[in-house]
């Protein structure tokens, strides 16, 4: 009866269903599973949904919306699915993904002269996303470094501490954001590369830093390149953003250059979810740079290892658009075109807000918001305040302050302008 | 100046039992070729197979032009979960009724057997699992990687070439009470051997009386018989006594969604309370792994599951690849007893599904290889759905040589 009692009160203590002394509850192996906490940013979303409010503003999911508010699926996509239906087949994909998605994904990050594709150095295989890439070499890590750790920047997505959690690789964090300027607190990353054991692993977000929106310039990442190489730490880039930042994905790659340049070996984890706006379809790219090729195909063997037991190949649709879209010029030419349509509306809404915070006279610097780049603003607006924001005027974000300008538009930067205003004018 | 990797001293993996032989076979330039290793269904010319009612879902979605690709919810597509539920434990099951079931949206049988792994190496007291000897080769591995202990217990019979259920009782009985017992829900892979009824009946008396964990793995609803509620027999019976049970579907083959990775993992529980807690926990091994699950596919199998015209046609082609199925096993059979090939061959056609235990050993399976230019797993293991009544001569030639050349 004891363990019947504990999960009783448990359950009566969170205010939930009263149970009969002979619930069926008793009888269930799983009668002692505690709920789990809610994702803290999957559950913004569907608190906004459920609020009736015709005023509610949802700034909480990093995905796109269109100046209506709307999501959007890319014309580039929509003819590719059109090429897609009634003529592939839906075999299983290799265990290691779609080829063509790969190289095309390997040309967009390393560039489409990269000696390191030519030499054939890269081990890449196609994954379920950024999350998927993040994972596969985060267990990689775990199988063939297992006395390795993973550095993480203060602050980052909150799924990074997750997916090397569940790896079982231990994590370390370097200092990233600095509070007081609302941007990098540069003296402080040098000092926890420097500090770090050398070869210790970093993961590094390539460009449009989630959820700061603070980059390193390009002067600042040719610095940071040179430490990684005096200590020999091992660079992970997480791409999630690549042409989503600045509207070109050269330009955003600038980043992974620098190091390739300075010849490390870096792995990437590649997404194509916001870029092409295929979150659903999990589209995604894993890349390991190695000596050369023999170690590049023993590298991938032992990635396809990983994915086997744990979804034996990837999905065939997302690759197909992916591959579709990239390899012929005239839709590949639409997708820059749109991505960079897409980035401009979102540096065109920092401008607003900024401006229309000015305009109503608060005091409070607000330069981040231009000066920060990528889908997120990092207002360094407090949880309490977040709150008010929430309960008082509809307005759904994550409560780190963090603000998904894509949900903003010429229809809501007004309000929400006013809203932010309000809870953080000083009386 | 390409410094040491920290990758340096890192060999290179062994190729996957089935996926290479494949790749093997595409390998090879001869015109006779037959690939009889992976299970993926093909037409009687040698094709694979899209099904219309998948094509004319898939239409129906990409000319909606307000449909939208957002992401889904970490549990995949409400929709596509209670379809899926009432699809394998039947529309009145009084569990779903009860809503005593959480459905979450995986990524095929695999990714549902490697997340229900994870959730009871998390969450249960019995860290060992019980796998059918022999069973899909990627079973240990899902099951090791998820944190649980693999044994196995008895279940092919190479005498008889049939269910070994003395064995399979004396070893379950003596399982600790609480351990989790795989379970094939029908079209036993690689075997094709499934229990009678009757059989299925003792087991599960058996596993109740111990407290034994049923974890199905459902790969070919409708396409063993051809029937879609005879080959979920065995899981409602485990279902009906009340008890608790996982339950790993996917829409691979009977939908014939291979790559696009359509699955779900159903848990059934002994509340509604439970079931929401366990759909809550669900979610924390998802996340950190692919964050939601793949939409395509998915909507696919929603939209021609919820319009029962759609149902119908699906029923109807599902049975037609059975059916194509069946009746190579018996122009198989046909064709060795012509041959007067030595050896009892009916379980060609006693064994059900996509498979057939040829019985062949690892030697004669590479002599077909190099001679015949036959692709198969080395455990004997052939795929009937890569058969056609033209490849069937050449195939039992095979057989036959191999069998009296080689021991």
């Amino acid at each position: 009866m004891a363990l019947y009692s504990r999960a009783a009160a448990a359950i009566r203590r969170r205010g939930g269903v009263s149970l009969a002394p002979h619930a069926r509850t008793m009888a269930s192996l799983f009668g002692h599973v505690e709920p789990a906490p809610k994702d803290p940013i999957l559950g913004v979303t569907e608190a906004f949904l459920a609020d009736p409010s015709p005023d509610k503003v949802n700034v909480g999911v990093g995905a796109y919306r269109d100046d209506n508010g709307q999501p959007v699926v890319l014309d580039c996509v929509r003819e590719a699915e059109r090429r897609i239906a009634g003529t592939l087949n839906m075999e299983y994909l290799p265990m290691g993904g779609s080829i063509k998605m790969i190289n095309e994904s390997l040309k967009l990050a390393y560039g489409e002269d990269s000696e390191l594709i030519k030499d054939k150095r890269i081990a890449a295989v196609q994954s379920l996303s950024g999350t998927g890439a993040c994972r596969l070499f985060a267990d990689f890590q775990r199988r063939f470094l297992p006395d390795s750790q993973i550095y993480i920047p203060t602050p980052t997505w909150s799924n990074h501490h997750n997916i090397w959690r569940d790896a079982q690789v231990p994590q370390r964090t370097f200092t990233y954001y600095h509070p007081e300027t609302r941007g990098l607190d540069f003296a402080g990353l040098m000092d926890d590369i420097k500090n770090a054991p050398n070869g210790s692993f970093f993961l590094l977000h390539a460009c449009a830093h989630n959820p700061t929106g603070v980059d390193p310039t390009e002067e600042q990442w040719r610095e940071i390149s040179y430490q990684f190489k005096v200590k020999n730490h091992f660079p992970f880039f997480d791409m999630a953003y690549q042409g989503f930042a600045s509207g070109d994905p050269e330009r955003d790659a600038k980043a992974i250059r620098i190091f390739l340049e300075d010849g490390h070996q870096i792995g990437c984890a590649q997404s194509y979810a916001k870029n092409m706006g295929l979150y659903g379809q999990r589209a995604g790219c894993l890349s390991i740079v190695c000596e050369d090729e023999m170690q590049a195909v023993a590298v991938k063997s032992q990635l396809q290892q990983i994915a086997r037991p744990m979804y034996s190949n990837p999905p065939v649709h997302g690759a197909l658009i992916v591959s579709i879209i990239l390899n012929d010029p005239e839709l590949k030419s639409l997708w820059l075109k749109e991505v960079k349509g897409m980035a401009d509306r979102i540096i065109g809404m920092r401008k607003a807000l900024k401006e229309n915070l000015e305009q109503l006279g608060s005091t409070l610097p607000w330069d981040h918001i231009t000066n920060q780049i990528g889908m997120f603003c990092y207002s360094g607006m407090t949880p309490e305040q977040v709150d008010r924001l929430t309960n008082e005027y509809h307005i759904y974000m994550t409560r780190n302050g963090r603000i998904s300008m894509a949900g903003v538009t010429t229809g809501n930067v007004a309000y929400l302008a006013n809203a932010i205003h309000e809870v953080t004018k000083t009386k | 100046m390409a410094s040491s990797s920290v990758f340096a001293g890192l060999a290179q993996a062994p190729e996957d039992p089935i996926l290479g032989v494949t790749v093997a076979y595409n390998k090879d330039p001869s015109p006779v070729k037959v690939n009889l290793g992976v299970g993926a269904y093909r037409t009687e010319e040698g094709k694979p197979l899209v099904l219309d009612v998948v094509r004319r879902a898939e239409q129906m979605l990409i000319n909606n032009p307000s449909r939208v690709k957002e992401y889904l919810p970490i549990t995949g597509l409400a929709e596509f979960n209670k379809l899926s539920a009432k699809l394998i434990f039947g529309t009145d099951s009084p569990a779903i009724q009860e809503s005593r079931v959480a459905t979450v949206q995986c990524l095929s049988g695999t990714g549902s057997l490697r997340v229900g792994g994870e959730f009871l190496a998390r969450h249960y007291h019995e860290r060992t699992i019980y796998i059918p000897q022999p069973t899909w080769g990627n079973h240990p591995k899902v099951f090791t990687l998820a944190g649980l202990t693999v044994r196995s217990y008895r279940y092919y019979d190479p005498a008889t070439r049939g269910l070994d259920f003395q064995g399979l009782l004396e070893d379950l009985s003596s399982a600790p009470s609480g351990a989790i017992v795989l379970l094939h829900a029908c079209a036993h892979n690689p075997t094709g051997v499934d229990p009678t009824l009757d059989q299925w009946e003792q087991i599960r008396q058996l596993m109740r009386s111990k407290s034994l964990l049923p974890f199905f793995d459902s790969a070919y609803q409708g396409f063993a018989s051809g029937s879609l509620d005879k080959d979920a027999q065995s899981v409602r019976m485990f279902v009906a006594d009340g008890g608790e049970l996982l339950m790993a579907q996917s829409y691979a083959k009977n939908m014939g969604l291979y790559g696009e990775r359509v699955g779900a993992l159903s848990i059934v529980c002994g509340s509604a309370d439970v079931a929401v807690r366990v759909e809550s926990q669900l979610k924390l091994v998802i996340r950190p792994m692919y964050s939601n699950p793949p939409i395509h596919g998915a909507s696919i199998v929603a939209t021609i599951l919820k319009d029962s015209d759609m149902f119908n046609e699906w029923t109807v082609e599902l049975k037609g690849m059975a059916d194509r199925i069946i009746s190579m096993r018996q122009q198989l059979f046909d064709a060795l007893k012509t041959r007067g090939t030595p050896g009892d061959w009916s379980h060609i056609i006693k064994q059900i599904g996509m498979f057939t235990f040829t019985g062949l050993n690892s030697d004669q399976v590479a002599f077909m290889r190099q001679e015949y230019h036959i692709y198969m797993t080395s455990d004997g293991r052939i795929s009937m759905a890569g058969l056609s009544t033209r490849t069937i001569p050449h195939l039992s030639d095979a057989i036959h040589a191999a069998v009296t050349k080689l021991k």
